[in-house]
């Protein structure tokens, strides 16, 4: 199977504080990665290592490698913004930009150079995020009209307009109220097709029912890595299935 | 029933007093300054409205008070309000934009920052003898249009660079990561989303601190604006005199007649400045309405 993402040895700081642990982990192409564990265990710092977005925060450090199709992204030759144009994201909370639905679609795509269809990208980006038929009558009114889960939905649209290898969702549907939480779940199973998903979340059940894979981070160590069915029914270390049988966290 | 009864004394009609006494307070407080203010304004129209009239407005000062007019002042304080403006706004914004989005969060910032907020305080007049000494002799910009918009804009840059500042800082982070996230560049980020939302903010620190350039005397006098100017200014190297200047100029006379055109140049003042606060509502509102969360 491809590799898409390997991350080596990885070490990651706040000040004095030690998020992540020697880490080792490779992320395969084409599948839905779940990170699960416990509040503060480091799932969403491991996350937003992967596209960079811990560059912002002054007291960050890492130690270790992640390679993004074989090349190290932290490397001194590698560009951040080159890195979140190729691995999008989908935050929490939902965060259109106060534009219109359309502008939140094409901005992305725009600011980095875009030549294409518009209109066409608007269209597609909104079907595969499954909002086209709620919104193609009103692509011009204000996103933060839409209700919560429209919203969230509109982020997965606007990360995908930009054809990113890889998206990374960080506890995308805590947010949300249960239906939309289901529709967003379904939204990923049918976007496994075509883009590699890494998704961070704290709801066991969620990880089950649309990951291929689980890693299940505790304290900053990885525990355990595998495949999720195999995780979920049979887990080999003890810490894990605690964890899954909710015996804590 | 009887243990509640011992451990709260919850005496509700004391506590209902109390707020009664503190809400009339805060009543008080707010109409009495409506009042000193209505006062102020009827003594002010009282004098000067029947010397308001197109003359006053169109004649040059003069030592005879029916002959006196605005003229001069009024485009000195245009000229002075533009140029402070183009100076100041993009110095202030810019700085606030640094400090805020690109300067590391360390102790030099935070020596820079309370360096601007002390500087927000120091007197008026300080400011004047610094002009003095840089814009008008150092740099030899004289008595000029020029030299008064730098002094100026030195002294409102304070204020403008805290409430950018202000304003940028209440721009939602997660709209910043948002931008980041698609590949947008630092810039992209400022000046698609940050910019934009913050506008309204921003606007309405630039457009205060423009009243107050344009209502100050103090730093004028000092770096010696005209108070007898005969002539409209019409390049920044010019001599120019001010509102301002010319009401002190007029109160400060022995004669009676004096006193009240200096009434209608204050109405006069006080219309620019109104008309200046309006428009900082009206632009505001306007760019509310786009970014209602």
């Amino acid at each position: 199977m491809d590799k898409i993402i390997t991350i080596k040895n990885l070490n990651l700081f706040y000040g004095n504080t030690q998020a992540i642990k020697e880490c080792n982990l490779e992320i395969e192409n084409n599948k839905v990665t779940a990170i699960i564990g416990p509040s503060g265990c480091g799932k969403s710092t491991l996350l937003r290592s992967i596209n960079r977005m811990n560059d912002f925060i002054d007291i960050f450090k890492i130690d270790g490698s992640i390679e993004f199709e074989g090349n190290d992204i932290y490397s001194s030759k590698v560009d951040p913004v080159n890195i979140r144009r190729q691995i999008g994201m989908v935050f929490q909370k939902p965060n259109p930009f106060p534009k219109s639905i359309s502008e939140n679609i094409v901005w992305g795509p725009k600011i980095n150079g875009f030549t294409g269809n518009e209109n066409k990208l608007i269209e597609t980006s909104l079907q595969s995020a499954g909002l086209w038929d709620e919104v193609k009558d009103r692509l011009n009114d204000s996103a933060l009209a839409l209700s919560g889960g429209q919203q969230q939905r509109l982020c997965i649209a606007r990360a995908i307009a930009m054809k990113p290898n890889v998206i990374l969702m960080d506890e995308p549907c805590s947010a949300l109220d249960p239906k939309s939480t289901s529709r967003i779940e379904d939204l990923i199973l049918e976007l496994r097709d075509n883009y590699t998903i890494i998704i961070v979340t704290h709801n066991m059940q969620q990880a089950s029912r649309i990951s291929d894979k689980t890693a299940f981070l505790y304290e900053g160590e990885l525990i355990e890595y595998g495949e999720t069915k195999a995780m979920f029914t049979n887990p080999e270390e003890q810490r894990t299935e605690d964890y899954i049988t909710g015996r804590f966290g | 029933m009887n243990n509640k009864s011992t451990q709260f004394s919850d005496n509700i009609l004391f506590r209902k007093r109390k707020e009664m006494i503190f809400r009339s307070l805060c009543s008080i407080v707010t109409w009495s300054s409506i009042v000193i203010l209505l006062v102020l304004i009827y003594s002010v129209a009282k004098s000067g409205l029947n010397h308001l009239s197109y003359d006053f407005l169109n004649n040059f000062p003069s030592r005879f008070p029916h002959k006196a007019g605005i003229k001069s002042a009024l485009y000195g304080s245009v000229w002075l309000l533009i140029t402070v403006s183009i100076i100041s706004i993009p110095i202030g914004v810019g700085a606030a934009i640094f400090l805020e989005e690109y300067s590391k969060k360390n102790k030099l910032t935070k020596f820079i920052e309370i360096n601007i907020a002390n500087l927000a305080g120091v007197p008026s007049i300080v400011y004047g003898i610094l002009g003095l000494v840089i814009f008008v002799r150092f740099f030899s910009f004289d008595r000029s249009v020029l030299a008064g918009s730098f002094t100026m804009a030195l002294l409102i840059l304070p204020v403008i660079i805290i409430s950018a500042k202000e304003a940028i800082r209440s721009v939602p982070n997660s709209i910043r990561l948002g931008a980041y996230a698609l590949g947008a560049t630092k810039w992209q980020t400022i000046s698609h989303h940050v910019l934009p939302i913050a506008t309204p903010g921003i606007m309405t620190g630039v457009i205060l601190s423009m009243s107050r350039a344009i209502g100050e005397t103090a730093p004028l006098i000092m770096i010696g604006a005209l108070t007898y100017v005969a002539f409209v200014p019409e390049s920044i190297m010019d001599p120019f005199t001010t509102l301002p200047i010319q009401i002190y100029n007029w109160t400060s006379r022995p004669q009676a007649a004096f006193h009240d055109i200096a009434s209608a140049g204050i109405i006069i003042l006080l219309i620019v400045l109104l008309s200046m606060n309006a428009l900082a509502i009206y632009i505001r509102n306007k760019s509310n309405k786009k970014y209602d969360w």
